[in-house]
């Protein structure tokens, strides 16, 4: 990708109300056909950072560059982005072909009748063009919206929760559909959510933000496996976290914890001193039982078909989690074993 | 809500505005109908014929032959109440007008301002309602009246070499209706675009729309159920009007309002006051279900 500037680049972005950041400092660039996930809990900035980027809000400081030009100070009717809104924003007067239209102007009548046909096609609607939107379910409303978002073949897609109002199935079922049209189409979507699991399978990379700032940014499986701090950690699914002090720097390789049950060996995710607090995460899949480890006390076993959950108690009274096969090793409950993991598989963040 | 059985509270609660109608509304128009049936008499009341409870059947029967058209016939035989008929139509028509046209934009800029104006704003809107509407009306003639403050505004910034003749003429009646039924535009108009998903036009402009195209395509559109509301709630008792016209019109202004009060207290003629009554009432039913039909298709079935 050397040689053609990022699609998006955003440098130092911040919003503040009043005093209080909402989006603060927020560095990033986004390479061409790129499915980007922005990622935190409500309130995180999140939204405010879409609204900067699709021109609804006014950046405190920092720029905005697409395909390397600065369009920070354009009005969102100049720039070559859309957005979907996460209530649709159908214009309720108007059918489905005029709200797919809208954007159209300028276009002679009959090129824009085909690119609303073709559009409809697209979203799997055809025929739908004549309805009026409150004729629609949630699920066909939403391929509305994203047909109307795509009429003018922007650079940057902009998705707000696009599947925060569609229930359970057909969320899935939906996922699946718009990675298909991001894939054929090849524009750069940038979608806001605050499920992980929707983030984890729609996006090629996923920026985590926590109270205005954007805390790491990789691929969904590099953000699960190495976050960089607990609260990355936690927000991508279940994790173990055992507080100890740090070892001696190793030159590289994993490094020792000493914790309350004995010595573990982890990943640091950062430069950290000797002697500093930390926690060692590890995932529930990553823990294994008998050899060495922790003494642990199986407290709980439960059936889940494709795997079996424990829950494991350490000696001071704190809890583990483990998930494992079921065909794994008989451990009733109340059975006493060691459960340990690979260093590879635990990372040492701060505490 | 009518499929759920309905409790005798239920229909209790519903029975307060019938009787209000029935006590308020539909008693009184029963009387002036039947008073726009009689014929004027020099008596007290000053109408015939009176219906004497005591006279029993042959009582009503004689009663009911008194009635007759006559005053119904006499407003459409006089060119009068015609022209009176026509000239409030025109002026509520051209008032309803300016209203929108003025009541639009004021309403948009309420609705757009930032939201902890808004409240103050409102009221603002609602503050002349604290005056006397009679006095208010004067005020108008203070200002219109030839040495009166406009006058001397203009003349002093030169503007004019003569005092303007506005008082008592159509410009002072279009000015005095339109200043008093302007909240009663701006509110409801208000209340609607203040409801409008600001996304809407977030998605408009994200769509390559100006400002401009913005507001023509989707802000007004959807705005349309609250300019037809305010419109019928400025046109319907516009039609009736009489303090403006009466204070600010000359003597050519010749309203419907006007005429039924002329009938009532100089000529004394209640029954042709009353079919005059009767006559605005039907005139103003018209816009009534015009109104009822464009709210109905306001809500979603608009083209």
């Amino acid at each position: 990708m050397s040689g053609t500037p990022p699609r998006l680049e955003l440098d130092a972005l911040t919003k503040r109300f009043g005093a209080h950041p909402a989006v603060d400092s927020v560095t990033l660039a986004l390479e061409p056909g790129e499915f980007f996930c922005l990622l935190g809990p409500s309130g995180c900035g999140k939204s405010t950072l879409l609204r900067m980027i699709a021109g609804f809000e006014r950046p405190s400081s920092g720029r905005i560059r697409l395909g390397g030009r600065d369009i920070t100070g354009l009005p969102p009717h100049r720039r070559p982005v859309n957005m979907m809104f996460q209530s649709y924003a159908l214009f309720p007067h108007m059918r489905v072909a005029g709200n797919i239209a809208y954007g159209l102007k300028g276009m002679g009548r009959s090129e824009a009748a085909a690119r609303v046909a073709e559009l409809l096609r697209l979203v799997r609607l055809e025929g739908f063009g004549d309805r009026r939107p409150e004729t629609l379910s949630g699920g066909q409303r939403q391929r509305v919206a994203l047909a109307r978002a795509l009429a003018r073949e922007p650079e940057l897609l902009l998705l707000d929760e696009p599947l925060g109002a569609l229930d359970r199935g057909l969320r899935e079922e939906t996922q699946g559909e718009l990675r298909a049209v991001q894939r054929r189409l090849g524009t750069a979507f940038v979608v806001v959510t605050h499920d992980p699991e929707e983030a984890m399978m729609l996006a090629d990379r996923i920026g985590v933000m926590e109270a205005g700032r954007l805390v790491q940014v990789g691929p969904p499986a590099e953000l699960y496996r190495r976050p960089a701090n607990r609260f990355v950690a936690g927000l991508l699914g279940d994790v173990n976290l055992l507080p100890g002090r740090l070892g001696p720097d190793a030159a590289g390789g994993a490094r020792t914890v000493q914790t309350a049950h004995g010595q573990v060996r982890g990943i640091a995710a950062a430069a950290l001193a000797e002697g500093a607090a930390v926690v060692v995460a590890v995932r529930p899949e990553d823990l294994v039982f008998g050899g060495t480890g922790l003494p642990v006390t199986v407290a709980e076993a439960t059936f889940l078909g494709d795997r079996l959950r424990r829950t494991l108690r350490l000696p001071d009274g704190g809890i583990l989690r483990a998930s494992g096969r079921p065909a794994d090793a008989d451990l009733p409950p109340g059975s006493q074993t060691c459960a340990g993991f690979a260093a590879e598989a635990a990372v040492i963040l701060p505490a | 809500m009518s499929e759920k059985p309905r409790t005798l509270f239920d229909r209790l609660v519903r029975l307060p505005p019938f009787v209000w109608l029935a006590a308020f509304f539909l008693l009184p128009f029963a009387i002036t109908l039947k008073i726009s049936l009689s014929e004027p008499a020099t008596a007290i009341p000053p109408y015939l014929p009176v219906l004497d409870w005591r006279g029993g059947l042959d009582g009503w029967s004689s009663f009911l032959e008194a009635l007759n058209f006559d005053n119904y016939a006499t407003l459409s035989a006089d060119p009068l109440y015609r022209d009176a008929a026509l000239g409030s139509l025109g002026y509520a028509a051209l008032a309803s007008l300016i209203l929108v046209a003025l009541g639009t934009p004021l309403a948009y800029a309420l609705a757009r301002a930032p939201s902890r104006w808004q409240p103050l704003l409102v009221a603002l809107v609602v503050v002349p309602f604290w005056t006397s509407f009679l006095i208010r009306v004067y005020a108008w003639i203070a200002i219109l009246k030839p040495e009166g403050l406009l006058n001397l505004v203009l003349l002093r910034l030169g503007l004019i070499a003569e005092p303007l003749t506005i008082l008592n003429t159509d410009a002072a009646v279009i000015i005095g209706l339109v200043y008093a039924y302007l909240p009663f535009m701006v509110l409801p108009l208000y209340a609607v675009m203040n409801r409008l998903d600001p996304a809407l036009r977030e998605a408009a402009a994200d769509l390559g729309a100006t400002p401009t195209r913005v507001f023509w395509s989707v802000t007004l559109p959807l705005s349309l159920p609250g300019i037809a509301a305010g419109a019928a709630l400025c046109f319907i008792p516009m039609v009736g009007e009489f303090v403006i016209p009466d204070l600010l019109g000359g003597s050519e202004t010749l309203m419907l309002g006007r005429v039924l009060w002329t009938e009532f207290f100089s000529n004394r003629d209640w029954p042709l006051a009353s079919a005059v009554a009767v006559l605005i009432l039907a005139i103003v039913i018209g816009p009534v279900v015009l109104f009822r039909d464009s709210l109905r298709s306001g809500e979603g079935d608009a083209p």
